[in-house]
C-alpha cells in the first residue's frame, strides 16, 4: 500500500463502487424486463479491473470482454454514455447500435467489449505493437476469463507477444467458471498463470478480490512492459456474484456458493477495511462517496429511460468510413 | 398425429431418439451438459445456452460432451472423429462464431471427400443458432447460412417447423456427409405437431406452404412465418401468393421453385441475412435464367440492409425484414 496516497484510495474506491452499484442496478432493472439483451455482470470482480487501470492512461489501450462494464468503467468511460447504450439508446457510447456486450470508448483506451470469447488477444497484440511504433511507453491490456483461457486466440497471442517482445499484459480473471462449466474441467493445470512458463514470460496468481494485491502484481508487469521488458500473464482469482448472464439460475454453483463468497470475498468489503485500517482514509470518507455513486447511478437510468432511440436514418451510417 | 411440441422439443426429441439408436452419435459443445467441474450440479446444469439439449446428458452420460470455449479443436474433433467411424453432432452455440473455427468446417470437413479421391466418410452434423430478433447486437444475431452453402461438400438445412426441424435433424445425423443445421433462435418456442415415432424428412424437398396463382415468394427459416402473415393480409386484398419453404438450401429444390414462377409469372425472395451474395441473390439469379420468359416483373428481394445488425430494438425492428416490407414487394410485383 506504500505507495498510495490518500487520493489513490479514494479514487480506486469510488471506481469499485461505481462498478458494483452500476451492476446491482442492472441487475434489478432486468428483472422488470426493461433492458433489452444479453447482460453479463461483473459485480464480485472490481478489484481487478480497478486494480490494473489504476496504472493505465487513456493511451493505453485495453481489450475487454462480454463481461466489460467494469473493465470500462475503471478505464474511465463516461457512466451516462454506457447507462444509455444498455437501453439502447441515441445518446449511448456506441448510439445504440453495440449493447451491453459491445461498448468501446476509443478515446479512453477502451477497444471494446467483445462478444467473442477470447477475441481480444489478438487485439491486444495489434494495439501493443501500435504502441511500440510510436514509441511513448504505452501498452496494452486483454482482460479474458478462465473459460477464454483455452481460445486458440489467447494462446496464440501468448506466443505471438513474447517473440515479438510486445507490452501486453494477458490479465485473467478467473471466476471459477466459464457459464455452468468449472474451471477444473477446463484446465488442467492448477493456476492459469502457470502456463506462462510455455512461453517463457513471468506468470503470477494473486488473490482478485484484494485490490492491493492485484493493483501491486498489475503495477509491476505494466512497468516492466513499457521499459521493454515484454508481456506478463497475470492470473487474478475472483468471483462473480451473479449468473453467467442475467435469468441463469446458477444450479451449478453450490448451494450457498455465492453466499459465502459475497461474506468473505467482497472486494469491497476488503478494501473499505483495509484502507480505512491504513489510517489513510475514514469510513465517513467512503460513505459520502457511496452517497454520490448512488447518485450518479440513479441519475444513468433516469436519463437513459429519458433519451430518444435510434431512428431509421441511423441504421445504414457507421459501416464505412467511405463507401 | 395431434401432439404439438416446441421447435426446441422437437430437436432434442430427435437427438434423443438417433442416440438411442446408434451408438456412434455423440454430441460436443458448450455447456451441452454444463456442470461438468462445477461445485453444484454437475450434469445437465445447462444442456445448451437456451437448453436444447436439456436432459439428454442424464440418459447418455458418456456421450454428451462439454467442450472448453475452443470452437476450432472441439468442432474440429468432432469432424475427425466422423471422419473415423463416429457419427457426432456438434454444436457451435453461435453461427457468429463460425469465425473461429471456420477451417476445420470449410477447409476440413468439406473438403475430404473431393480431395481424397473420394474415398473419405465425414458424417457430422453441425448444429447452430442463427438470426435476430434478441437484441443480441452485431456478433450474436448473424444468419449467415449462405456462408456454407457456398462451399461444395457441405449440406445447409434450415427447418422452419418443430415437424421440419425433427424429421430434417434425423436425416442430418443419418446422411453420410457433413450437414450445417441452423436452427433460428427465435422459433425454439414456437409448437407444432412433431410424431413421436423417429421419421426423416429427405433434403432437397422443398415445402410448399401454401398456395396460390398470383405470386412465388420464397422465404428461408423464421422468415417463411413472416411471408405468411403478409399472404395472409394479401389474400384479404384478393392477392393469391404461393410460399415455398425449401428446407434445405444445399442441396435445393430448384424444381418446385421454377414451376411455382412459372404458374405464378412472379418472385419475391425473402431472406432475413444481409443482401450481398446471399440466398435472395442466390435464387433470384437460378429463376431469372432459368424462368425468365415466365417472369411478368422484375424479381423482388426483401432482406437485411448491408449493414452489420444492430443492438437497439428501434433498429433491429427495421433491420429484421418485416411482414410490411413483403407485402410492399408483393404489390411492386403487381
Ligand atoms: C467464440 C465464443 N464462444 C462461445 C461464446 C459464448 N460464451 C459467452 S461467455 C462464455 C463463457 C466465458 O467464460 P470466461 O471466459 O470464464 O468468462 P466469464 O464469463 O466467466 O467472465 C461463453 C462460452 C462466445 N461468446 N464466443
Ligand atoms: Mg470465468
Amino acid at each position: 500500500m506504500s505507495e498510495l496516497k490518500k487520493e489513490d484510495l479514494l479514487k480506486a474506491y469510488r471506481t469499485m463502487r461505481e462498478i458494483r452499484d452500476f451492476e446491482e442496478r442492472l441487475h434489478k432493472e432486468f428483472a422488470t424486463g426493461k433492458i433489452p439483451g444479453f447482460v453479463h455482470l461483473y459485480a464480485g470482480e472490481e478489484a481487478v479491473a480497478t486494480g490494473v487501470c489504476m496504472h493505465l492512461n487513456d493511451e493505453d489501450r485495453v481489450a475487454s470482454t462480454h463481461r466489460g462494464h467494469g473493465h470500462c468503467i475503471a478505464k474511465g468511460v463516461d457512466i451516462l454514455g454506457m447507462m444509455a447504450e444498455i437501453y439502447g439508446k441515441k445518446t449511448g457510447s456506441c448510439g445504440g447500435k453495440g449493447g451491453s456486450m459491445h461498448i468501446a470508448d476509443l478515446d479512453k483506451g477502451m477497444l471494446g467489449a467483445n462478444g467473442i470469447v477470447g477475441a481480444g488477444g489478438p487485439l491486444a497484440c495489434g494495439a501493443a505493437l501500435a504502441a511500440k511504433f510510436k514509441g511513448k511507453g504505452g501498452v496494452a491490456v486483454v482482460f479474458f476469463g478462465d473459460g477464454a483461457s483455452n481460445q486458440g486466440t489467447i494462446l496464440e497471442s501468448m506466443n505471438l507477444a513474447n517473440i515479438w517482445n510486445l507490452p501486453v499484459i494477458f490479465l485473467a480473471e478467473n471466476n471459477g467458471y466459464a457459464e455452468s462449466t468449472g474451471v477444473k474441467y477446463n484446465v488442467p493445470t492448477p493456476n492459469i498463470a502457470d502456463r506462462a512458463a510455455g512461453f517463457n514470460m513471468p506468470g503470477v496468481t494473486v488473490n482478485g478480490n484484494d485490490f492491493f494485491a492485484v493493483y501491486e502484481a498489475a503495477g509491476e508487469a505494466i512497468k516492466r512492459a513499457r521499459e521493454g521488458g515484454g508481456p506478463t500473464l497475470l492470473e487474478c482469482k475472483t468471483n462473480r456474484f451473479y449468473g453467467h448472464f442475467e435469468g441463469d439460475a446458477m444450479t451449478y454453483k453450490a448451494p450457498g456458493e455465492v453466499k459465502q463468497q459475497r461474506e468473505e470475498c467482497d472486494s469491497l468489503k476488503i478494501f473499505a477495511a483495509k484502507a480505512t485500517a491504513s489510517g489513510l482514509v475514514t469510513a465517513a470518507e467512503l460513505e459520502a462517496i457511496d452517497k454520490e455513486v448512488a447518485a450518479l447511478i440513479d441519475e444513468a437510468v433516469e436519463k437513459a429511460v429519458a433519451a430518444p432511440n435510434p431512428t431509421e436514418a441511423d441504421l445504414l451510417t457507421d459501416v464505412y468510413v467511405s463507401y | 398425429m395431434s401432439r404439438k411440441i416446441s421447435y426446441k422439443d422437437a430437436i432434442n426429441e430427435a437427438l434423443s431418439q438417433e442416440m438411442e439408436r446408434d451408438g456412434s452419435v455423440i454430441v460436443l459443445g458448450l455447456d451441452v451438459s454444463g456442470g461438468s467441474g462445477s461445485e453444484g450440479q454437475k450434469s445437465d446444469a445447462w444442456g445448451g445456452v437456451l437448453g436444447v439439449t436439456k436432459g439428454l446428458s442424464l440418459k447418455y452420460p458418456d456421450r454428451i460432451i462439454d467442450t472448453p470455449i475452443s470452437e476450432s479443436s472441439y468442432l474440429g474433433a468432432a469432424v475427425g472423429a466422423a471422419a473415423c467411424g463416429m457419427r457426432p453432432v456438434v454444436e457451435l452455440m453461435f453461427i457468429d462464431f463460425l469465425g473461429v473455427c471456420f477451417d476445420q468446417m470449410m477447409n476440413q470437413a468439406a473438403k475430404f471427400r473431393y480431395m481424397f479421391g473420394g474415398k473419405a466418410v465425414t458424417p457430422v452434423t453441425m448444429r447452430t443458432m442463427y438470426g435476430g430478433g434478441f437484441r443480441a447486437a452485431a456478433q450474436h444475431s448473424q444468419v449467415l447460412y449462405n456462408v456454407p452453402t457456398h462451399i461444395p461438400g457441405l449440406k445447409v438445412v434450415v427447418p422452419s417447423t418443430p415437424y421440419d426441424a425433427k424429421g430434417l435433424l434425423i436425416q442430418s445425423i443419418r446422411d453420410n456427409d457433413p450437414v450445417v443445421f441452423m436452427e433460428h433462435k427465435a422459433l425454439y418456442a414456437m409448437k407444432g405437431e412433431v410424431p413421436e415415432e423417429s421419421y426423416t424428412i429427405p433434403f432437397g424437398q422443398a415445402n410448399v406452404v401454401r398456395e396460390g396463382k398470383d405470386v412465388t415468394i420464397v422465404a428461408i427459416g423464421r422468415m417463411v412465418h413472416t411471408a405468411g402473415q403478409a399472404a395472409a393480409s394479401l389474400a384479404k386484398a384478393g392477392k393469391e401468393c404461393e410460399i415455398i419453404d425449401p428446407r434445405t438450401i444445399s442441396p435445393i429444390d430448384w424444381d418446385t421453385i421454377l414451376k411455382s414462377v412459372e404458374k405464378t409469372g412472379r418472385l419475391v425472395v425473402v431472406d432475413e441475412a444481409n443482401p450481398r451474395c446471399s440466398m435472395a441473390c442466390d435464387i433470384s439469379a437460378k429463376v431469372a435464367q432459368d424462368a425468365f420468359k415466365a417472369l411478368k416483373a422484375p424479381i423482388r428481394m426483401v432482406t437485411a440492409p448491408h449493414t452489420p445488425p444492430p443492438f437497439s430494438g428501434a433498429l433491429e425492428d427495421l433491420f429484421i425484414p418485416s411482414a410490411a416490407k413483403i407485402e410492399a414487394a408483393v404489390k411492386a410485383t403487381m
